[in-house]
């Protein structure tokens, strides 16, 4: 077991579009039984072999940090959340694909996250308006799930998954989106299991950047 | 022809109204959810519309507008209409969308709806029996029978919330509560919040790994279920025995998130008094908290004007506007139209009193949905909250009724029927009461144990 420090990644997105589910189902390969309201953070841990089948395969752990509540939460919860915001590695967004407001609060989700993140110090700065070239510029790997895909009837599918596309592109991120009620979503050797797998190589290679080049990069985006 | 122009007049002020309950249930209510069932919109909107038209029909009557005779037909029509939303119509609804959400019942929700429903008159009706509130020569099927009980339940909300209102108001607009909260202690508390989440992640990590080692082994991990699984779990582990170090493990876990929840939840609260400390320096902070004070005397008095109602069984006669004219000509020697004031008077104070009670309910209710809905449930409390608030507007107007002289009082008397209308104020008196005062001592409770818990070391 190679030993890291910490490698954290933040699971984010509206109340109820089943992060805790999705969170579980990554961590322990079953489906979670009786979901339940998610206070503060519920963190659950992922075992990953890094370069798998290659002769450099490690296997590290990966911490998933499920933040509840909502976007519009009053802002002493806000400050309370900020707290988790630290030294964050990696970010998957998940929204509900019946619900577009869910992907619309994306946007939001991801600002208060990634701002916390960039500037330095702990004030929080939100100039609520999306800026576009922040995420194309951004390097912290993002990925967006979107779940609840067995309640979309057959012929709304096409729809759904072209704005889903749209989305995933604005963040300059994969995309999968499953039921979280179904492990055979994830199964292995699935394409959804090699881009989750994907991604998760993703932060190794994000994390043995050189600390410097890192943070010249973040510097240059809060400027 | 003056029938149809009032009636236009009415019909547009109602579609008015309408208009504004739906932009209220888009704008502020659904802000975060998507309306799927727009019955539940329509539902909520014709409800506030009905509502308001008749605290329109109040004013109409003080300002003496539209023809008397068409006043009373379009009260006894939106009486009707909106005892048959109130009565019929929502609660059959809420009953549908809680069938709805649960999977089971899927394929019967219009029966176990309808079954619902008659359960819920069931208890509707016996709630009229140990209040004396009707004359027995009321027969079965009256109206006076459903408003009597659709007024006993409103008076009770209106009475609960005004006495949580009346302590609460100054409890938050004065400084003198808030508790002393410095940047230290909130660094404390998220650090303690931090190292659990620390002391969580090790043990997961623990867990992960024996998960782990075990799959690879090819032993299938079953969760033991009920008393026979552990049973056997116990007795056919495999050599290592990993399973009952989990499920130690397992449970210091749950404690640990048990205690990272409450840690988060309290975190939460010192930011909130925070800002509340970093508010009341401001300009608008100040005048808050002078209102607070006067808030806090206009409280007392209402629990000792409560109290004497109650003890000396005492029924208010005269109105205040009346009564105050009275005491302007008799005391201080003014002599004024008496006619003309009391009329434009208690138009202003019968408006105030309606727009206030409005505007309190509907940041009440928001704060409220906003608390306790989730997706799934979001219908279903919509709709229990245009409940309240149908039967809150119509207790309101029973209750209104004291605040309007005599001549205006009369309209209101003869479409409602004759209800004992001295009972609902002593009801409303001796729930207000309780209210308060449990609120007193439920805020005093909670004031006393907050200090203890911040300031441990």
């Amino acid at each position: 077991m190679a030993s890291l420090d910490r490698v954290k990644v933040l699971v984010l997105g509206d109340s109820g579009v089943g992060k805790s589910s999705l969170v579980h189902l990554l961590c322990q390969n079953q489906v979670l039984g009786n979901p339940s309201w998610t206070v503060g953070c519920s963190v659950d841990v992922r075992v990953h072999d890094y370069k798998e089948g290659t002769p450099e395969e490690k296997t590290y752990y990966i911490e998933l940090w499920d933040v509840g509540g909502s976007v519009g939460s009053a802002s002493s919860v806000k400050s309370t959340r900020a707290v988790f915001y630290n030294s964050v590695n990696g970010i998957i967004l998940v929204h509900d694909l019946t619900n577009k407001k869910s992907s619309q609060n994306l946007y939001r989700w991801s600002m208060e996250a990634l701002n916390r993140d960039l500037v330095l110090t702990r004030v929080l700065v939100t100039n609520g308006d999306y800026d576009r070239e922040q995420f194309a510029d951004n390097q912290m790997p993002l990925l967006v799930i979107g779940t609840k895909l067995d309640q979309i009837h057959e012929t709304k599918r096409h729809e759904v998954l072209t704005r889903t596309a749209f989305l995933a592109e604005d963040f300059n991120a994969e995309e999968i989106n499953l039921d979280c009620t179904n492990p055979r979503y994830l199964a292995a050797g699935s394409s959804n299991a090699v881009k989750i797998s994907r991604f998760f190589d993703k932060l190794f290679e994000y994390l043995f950047t050189p600390v410097i080049l890192q943070k010249s990069l973040t510097w240059k985006e809060s400027a | 022809m003056s029938f149809l122009i009032d009636s236009s007049i009415v019909i547009t002020s109602q579609i008015l109204f309408f208009g504004f309950g739906w932009l209220f249930f888009m704008r502020q209510l659904f802000k975060d959810y998507e309306v799927r069932q727009y019955a539940v919109q329509v539902i909520f909107s014709v409800t506030f519309a009905f509502s308001c038209t008749m605290f329109e029909l109040i004013i109409f009557e003080i300002l003496g507008v539209l023809n008397s005779s068409s006043r009373y037909f379009h009260w006894k029509m939106n009486l009707c209409v909106i005892l048959l939303i109130l009565i019929f119509m929502v609660p059959f609804y809420i009953g549908y969308f809680v069938v709805s959400n649960i999977r089971l019942l899927h394929k019967q929700r219009l029966p176990i709806s309808c079954l619902l429903w008659l359960t819920f008159m069931y208890f509707f009706w016996k709630l009229g029996d140990p209040f004396p509130i009707l004359s027995p020569k009321h027969g079965i099927l009256s109206i006076e029978q459903l408003i009597s009980r659709v007024g006993v339940i409103g008076v009770t909300l209106m009475a609960l919330l005004s006495g949580f209102g009346a302590v609460n108001c100054p409890y938050t607009y004065m400084s003198y509560f808030l508790r002393n909260v410095t940047d230290t202690d909130i660094l404390a508390l998220e650090r303690r919040l931090l190292q659990t989440m620390d002391v969580i992640i090790s043990k997961k990590k623990r867990m992960a790994m024996a998960r782990r080692t075990m799959f690879q082994r090819g032993e299938v991990h079953n969760k033991p279920s009920g008393f026979w699984g552990i049973l056997k779990s116990v007795t056919t582990s495999a050599p290592g025995s990993e399973m009952p170090d989990l499920t130690l493990i397992q449970q210091e876990v749950d404690a640990l998130e048990e205690l990272s929840r409450q840690l988060f939840l309290e975190t939460a609260d010192l930011y909130a008094t925070k800002e509340r400390i970093e508010y009341s320096k401001t300009f608008k902070g100040k005048y808050f908290n002078f209102l607070g004070y006067f808030f806090s005397i206009y409280c007392v008095w209402k629990i000792f004007m409560a109290t004497i109602n109650i003890v000396f069984d005492r029924v208010g006669k005269t109105d205040p506007v009346t009564r105050g004219i009275e005491i302007t000509v008799n005391y201080l020697g003014i002599q004024f139209d008496v006619k003309f004031w009391s009329q434009h008077i208690s138009f202003i104070l019968v408006g105030i009193i309606i727009v206030t009670s409005i505007r309190g309910l509907l940041i009440t209710l928001t704060k409220f949905f906003y608390a306790i809905s989730s997706s799934k449930s979001s219908n279903v409390i919509v709709l229990l909250l245009a409940q309240i608030m149908g039967m809150y507007f119509v207790s309101s107007v029973l209750l209104i009724r004291m605040s309007m002289p005599l001549e205006y009082r009369t309209i209101i008397t003869e479409v409602l029927g004759e209800l004992q209308f001295n009972f609902y104020h002593r009801w409303f008196d001796v729930i207000f009461l309780v209210s308060a005062l449990s609120s007193i001592l439920f805020l005093y409770l909670a004031h006393k144990q907050a200090p203890e818990k911040h300031m441990a070391p």
